[in-house]
Formats: C-alpha cells, structure tokens, sequence
C-alpha cells in the first residue's frame, strides 16, 4: 500500500493504491488522521488504485469518519474500482461514507474553495 | 459428525406471520401462472426447480440451539433457546417417555435467547433423565435456576425430576463430553461470552455466537483463528451488517457475515454457517445476505474455496 497527499484549498486529497488489509490498515488509519490534521474543512481519499480493502481497513475509514464529523470536517471516499465498490456494497459501508464516482465531484461537494486548483492542477 | 439446528435466530424468537405467508403464496402463485400444477408431484418439482428457498421455506424463528451428533448415544446440544423445546419433543416423540436419555448441554452465556427453552425442555421433568450442563460461563448454574421460579414461571427448579447437573469448563482445557473433544475460548460479548470448538472422529466444528470481532485488533484475530484453524464447519454469529457492527452497533457484542469470511479464510475452515440471524430481518433479507457473503467469499478468495450457508430451523449438515 502506498500514499500521496495534495493539498487543494482547504481540502486534502489522499491518494492511497494497493491492498488494505489488518497488515497495514494503522498505517492507512495514522495516513487518513494526519490528513485531517492538515485539512480545514475536508479530506477526500482517491481509491482509484485500491484493488482490495479488508474489513481492518474499512474500519480505519470508520474511525476517520468519526473523527472528521467531531472536527466538523467532511471525508468523502472516490473513485472506488468496481470490485471495491462491491465490498463497501456488501458491507453497508456505502451507507454510512460519502462515497462518490471520482476525485472531482467529491471536491466539489466537500470543498468547492479547493476546485480551482485541482482543476488547474 | 452430524450438526442439525433448532434454533438460528438472535436476540428473541421471530416467529413467520401471517402477512409473510401470504406474500410466499401469492409470489409463489405468480411464477405458476399458465404451468400445468395439478399434481402434488408436480407442485414439488416446481417447488424444487422453479423458487427459491426464502419462496417455500422459512429460515425459521426459534432462538440458537444447535444439537451435534458424535454417534454415540448420549445427546449432545449447544444452548437452550426456543429451538430446544423443538429439540426435546423430537427426542422425546423418538424415544418415549420410558427410556432414559443422558443429554449433555454447551451453554455459551446467560442472555436470555440462550438459556429461554430449559422451562419448556421437556426431558428435565421426567425421572431417569441426566442433563449435564457445562459452560465457562461463571453465572450459567444461577441464571438456569432462576428461570425456574416464581413469578416468571410456575414450575421451581427443584421440582424437575431428572437427574440436573452443572460442570463448569475452564476456557482453553479441553474437556472430554460425550466422546468429543470440547474447548472453550472467551469472546467479547457484554456480560461474557464462550465459544465451542468440538472435536469428534476426525471432524471439527466450532460453535461461536454473541461474539464481536475488532477487526484491527491483531491479537483478537490470531487467537480467534487459531480456534478456527481447519474447522470442517463454523457457526458463526453474523447478526449484523460490518458497518453497523463498528459504527452504530459498535460494542453491542455481535458480528457480521464479512467478519465470517475473513477469519474462516485465514483459519483455512472448510465451511461457514451465518447463524444467530437478526430477527428484523425476514427470509428474503437472509437469503440476500447469504447471496452477497458467497459473493465476497468469491471476490476475495486466495486459496481453497470457503462452503457458505445461512443456517435454518430444522437445517441438518453431515461434516
């Protein structure tokens, strides 16, 4: 599993690709809470090169969600692989994250002030 | 070994309704319009071929009991909820009131499902029955015997006329119980929970319900597949969905069917029965279920194939 973190506006893109499972899912749980950190009002995780998320993985998601909402900031989950999509389906995370079809979009629900620069990024 | 299961339902018992029925019937009515049904025969084959089972059949509603057969002639059951009223009039309706029977009994915990059929057990009021009742639980003699006073039932405990006792099990020792190898092992469950791996003739089954998994918790998982490890068949507690079972019903003391999968995939377990099923959900919704957890099973297979099922009243597995 690997990370990259940008910043547009007051929102933080982390890009996560690889396998998340109970191996590395504090390492996924420390990437998503230092991006909170950083961000002023949302973090969005571009899921785009996930091919598998575990259960210990879904709850560091779980785990960030709360934290997001007691910071009052947002966490949107995009871009999942159909495959992915389909564990979050089966596993009703799909009803309790902000899941949406790509980067942009959730950017644009979560935090318009950082469109510009990601469009020009 | 043989399972055969009484009662599958969590929580409380979720009996099928008249309005559930009707709605098989006329489904079921709809997918024969225009077939040539005039037969018994041919209203079975249609049955068989044409519905599914959540359309003919019910996942039943009793609460967890679960008998396995090691072969030999004593009885051996895992907890007394509703199912086992069901249970005892079987043996009874098999046996006759004549004939004593020694039924041994794996209690889990105390919440009320697992325990609720022991008024209704009808072999503890007749003389010359053994019921021996082991359990890790430190509260299971006491819970079992207040059940059977007063005002919540009329007839006393003392007054039962079979032969009752209570063996308590150290968690991790392996007991000898009617000729199978018994091991307990504590679960996360609110007011304590065991599991039961039971071993018999080369088989192994596992038993763990009322058991909530943390899926980050290294160290929960390794010991829990440890217990797991090459289990012909776990009976697993899937009550709740994963997202509710680590957001809103976090800590409620129960797990869900991808918990299942994962830890019955690295135990290298053969088979997996969703069990202690939510009593909110009706048999399309089980059904459902059972169709997404083959389905992940599917996606998120590396090695041997995991056998799934959603266990129902009445459901009997030959291991």
């Amino acid at each position: 599993m690997s990370f990259a973190e940008a910043r547009f506006g007051g929102a933080v893109l982390l890009t996560v690709a690889g396998r998340v499972d109970l191996t590395n899912a504090d390492a996924f749980k420390d990437a998503l809470t230092a991006a909170l950190e950083t961000a002023t009002s949302a973090v969005v995780v571009d899921m785009s090169g996930v091919d598998y998320i575990s259960s210990a993985g879904l709850r560091s998601l779980m785990i960030a969600l709360r934290a997001a909402k007691a910071a009052g900031k947002g966490l949107g989950v995009a871009a999942l692989t159909p495959l992915v999509l389909e564990i979050f389906t089966i596993s009703r995370f799909n009803l309790v994250l902000s899941l949406f079809p790509g980067v942009r979009g959730a950017l644009e629900a979560l935090s318009p002030d950082g469109l510009g620069q990601f469009d020009a990024s | 070994m043989k399972i055969i299961f009484w009662g599958t339902r969590g929580s409380l018992p979720a009996p099928l309704n008249g309005s559930a029925v009707r709605r098989k019937l006329v489904n079921a009515l709809v997918k024969a319009a225009g077939l040539d049904l005039d037969t018994t025969e041919k209203a079975e084959a249609f049955c068989d071929e044409s519905l599914g089972f959540a359309d003919w059949s019910t996942f039943g509603g009793n609460t967890s009991c679960v008998q396995v057969d090691t072969g030999g002639p004593d009885y051996l059951l895992c907890d007394l909820g509703s199912g086992a009223r069901e249970f005892s009039l079987a043996a009874l309706a098999r046996h006759g009131p004549a004939a004593p029977q020694t039924y041994h009994v794996l209690i889990s915990h105390v919440h009320w499902d697992h325990i609720m059929g022991f008024p209704f057990f009808v072999p503890a009021f007749i003389p010359g029955n053994r019921i021996r009742i082991y359990s890790c639980h430190p509260k299971f003699e006491t819970a079992i015997r207040a059940q059977n006073h007063e005002p919540c039932f009329p007839v006393e405990f003392r007054a039962l006329a079979a032969g009752i006792e209570f063996i308590p099990l150290e968690p991790g020792v392996p007991h000898d119980i009617a000729g199978a190898k018994v091991t307990g092992m504590a679960q996360l469950h609110g007011g304590e929970s065991f599991g039961y791996r039971i071993e018999q003739g080369g088989k192994t089954a596992v038993y763990t319900t009322d058991a909530e998994y943390k899926p980050d918790d290294i160290g929960q998982m390794d010991r829990t597949v440890a217990f797991f490890k090459g289990a012909d068949l776990v009976i697993f507690d899937s009550m709740y969905s994963l997202a509710e079972s680590i957001s809103v019903k976090e800590d409620w003391g129960h797990s869900s069917n991808i918990m299942g999968v994962e830890l019955c995939q690295m135990a290298g377990a053969k088979q997996l029965c969703l069990f202690h099923h939510e009593p909110v959900n009706d048999d399309d919704r089980i059904a459902g279920i059972l169709a997404e957890t083959l389905r992940f099973e599917e996606i998120t297979r590396s090695g041997e194939p995991l056998a799934i099922l959603a266990a129902y009243d009445g459901l009997a597995l030959e291991l």
